[in-house]
């Protein structure tokens, strides 16, 4: 079985995250930049499932800046077989129609019987790039699995939303997205970071996967980006005592009761 | 006037979800809003009235037994449909985890672009502008999308405007859903919240409870400080790994996101990605016994004490002034 892994290249959340003033973008030159955490316990499903069966391929796949080599590395460093980096200068500032159209088209050159993603990235959040995907690809889609479980011709697992959860499945090739309840992704190990130097990264522009640089429908547009002010702290007491009727005055004060 | 399509969130057991309210107000402030619903069979009509007291000047009625028994793919074809047929400005879906992935594909099947997790929405010359929230209100940016329909992913708990009443035209059309790619359901368990209490999506008031409380019997604390205040309850991740409080409760950057007038954090420490999801509260308090935790950084009242000797005081303060 082969499973292609979308990853994706963000800002630390240990750190403070910024956005572009003028373009509104996320700043990915001022910050740590790492595999998000949720795209490595996706690795971590396809991974755990290589361990079970030696027969699994697993392909970690990006698009994003030359930077975003380092979490395909990571990947192939953690377990994965080989990477895809899909890089062009035309992609800087792509939509989530844009994005899930050249990954679309990055799948279908690679081939896949499954395709894995996090439910959502700590920093967009918009949480539709998977859907979006299996749209073009006319596949189904599990999104937001808690639980994952691979058969040899299809997909299912526990579905979580706000709302409770559901049981779901699909058959195969699919495209599924998993929460943070799956399980929390392994380290590297020594071996690894040394075999993954000899693995495999290939490099795609959006010419050699025969797109041009233009719209796909209506395209997401920035107009402003104004930064908050940064919230302080206010009063800060140490119970003596009395501390639960101070608080009873001060929400009283400000007509919070 | 233009029209603007809601999609209306369904329960399994056929009842309108409480985000409607919100998104019809949202679409009031753009055009005449029109109800998408996905149905099975003959089971829309009992909506219509409910969805017209909410504002909804028309109905559009997609009709399949397949509704509930695949993911979404009813749903997609309904507001397709629909856009084929009133040719709107924008399509309003909710934030929710159902709702921005149909969002996502019918952005892909009409060409529309994605404004997404929008807390509000505006009209100006003819282009509907999102507002949105960035990193846990860091920041917040503005955007539109430039030549196409507008679909629209609005933040639950985000809008506070409402529709006037309207009595809806009603609009009921088979769906064809193809569901050689559709995922499909093999069991639901929806979560009936019977608390009586506030939904944490929208609560004025939120009481949230930590890692800190030790265990799952403790957590009744934040339980009863929410009942004295009138308030929602919600726990942090820890809290919710631990055990203490179902994953429905969480409040953070998974979970839910919460903008309360009241945030009150009861032994939580405050790590990023809890502040994420509630920062933008109008008032914050915290009470932990760690003097150093970084929620007393963005809390307008920090107590550095024993939640179980200062809340039952509180508690009695309150109960006492009522």
């Amino acid at each position: 079985m082969k499973i292609v892994v979308l990853v994706k290249q963000v800002p630390d959340t240990w750190g403070e995250r910024r956005l572009d003033p003028f373009t509104g973008r996320v700043d990915r030159e001022s910050v740590d930049r790492v595999i998000d955490e949720i795209s490595e316990r996706a690795l971590e499903v396809a991974l755990s499932l290589k361990d079970k069966n030696k027969g699994t391929e697993v392909v970690v796949m990006s698009m994003g800046p030359s930077s975003a080599t380092d979490g395909l590395r990571k990947g192939l460093s953690m377990g994965a077989n080989e990477a895809v980096h899909v890089l062009d200068d035309a992609l800087v500032g792509a939509d989530a129609g844009w994005t899930s159209a050249v990954l679309a088209a990055a799948l279908k050159q690679t081939g896949f019987d499954l395709v894995l993603a996090g439910n959502e990235s700590t920093d967009g959040r918009g949480g539709v790039i998977p859907a979006m995907v299996a749209q073009r690809l006319g596949l189904p889609c599990l999104g937001s699995l808690n639980i994952v479980e691979i058969e040899q011709n299809s997909v299912r697992g526990e579905r979580g939303t706000e709302n409770g959860t559901a049981r779901v499945h699909a058959s195969l090739p699919a495209v599924v997205s998993v929460t943070e309840r799956t399980p929390e992704a392994r380290f590297p190990n020594f071996k690894g970071i040394m075999t993954a130097k000899r693995k495999s990264l290939t490099v795609l522009s959006l010419a050699e996967l025969g797109m041009e640089p233009t719209t796909v429908g209506g395209r997401s547009v920035v107009l402003s980006t104004v930064e908050r002010p940064a919230r302080t702290a206010g009063k800060k007491i140490v119970d003596e005592g009395n501390a639960g009727l101070e608080l009873a005055e001060f929400l009283a004060a400000r007509h919070l009761i | 006037m233009s029209k603007v399509l809601v999609l209306i969130e369904v329960s399994p057991a056929g009842e309108i979800r409480s985000t409607a309210a919100a998104l019809l107000g949202a679409a009031s402030k753009l055009g005449e809003p029109v109800a998408v619903v996905a149905v099975a069979p003959g089971s829309g009509a009992s909506l219509v009235e409910q969805l017209g007291s909410l504002g909804a000047a028309e109905v559009f009625v997609g009709e399949s037994d397949l509704v509930g028994k695949i993911l979404g793919a009813a749903e997609v074809q309904a507001v397709t449909a629909a856009v084929a047929a009133t040719q709107p400005i924008a399509v309003l879906v909710s934030n929710s985890v159902e709702g921005r992935e149909v969002a996502g594909r019918i952005a892909v099947c009409t060409g529309a672009g994605l404004i997404m997790d929008a807390v509000d929405v505006r009209e100006d010359a003819g282009r509907i502008v999102g507002t949105h929230s960035v990193f846990g209100g860091g920041f917040s940016t503005e955007s539109t999308i430039d030549g196409g329909l507008a679909v629209v992913t609005v933040r639950q708990g985000a809008i506070e405007e409402r529709a006037a009443a309207a009595q809806p035209v009603v609009t009921s059309v088979p769906l064809t859903v193809d569901i050689s790619s559709a995922g499909v359901i093999d069991s639901v368990e929806d979560v009936v919240v019977s608390s009586g209490r506030p939904d944490l999506r929208g609560a004025a008031t939120v009481v949230s409870g930590g890692r800190g409380l030790g265990s799952k019997e403790n957590f009744v604390i934040v339980e009863q400080l929410a009942d004295a205040l009138g308030a929602a309850v919600g726990a942090s991740r820890a809290a919710v790994d631990a055990g203490y409080v179902s994953q429905m409760y969480q409040v953070g950057q998974t979970g839910t996101t919460v903008a309360p007038q009241l945030y009150v954090a009861l032994g939580i420490s405050g790590a990023i990605q809890h502040l994420a999801g509630m920062q933008t509260a109008k008032t914050i308090v915290a009470i932990n016994k760690d003097e150093d935790a970084p929620i007393f950084d963005i809390a307008d009242f920090g107590i550095v004490g024993d939640v179980f000797k200062i809340v039952p005081q509180l508690v009695d303060a309150l109960n006492a002034s009522k």
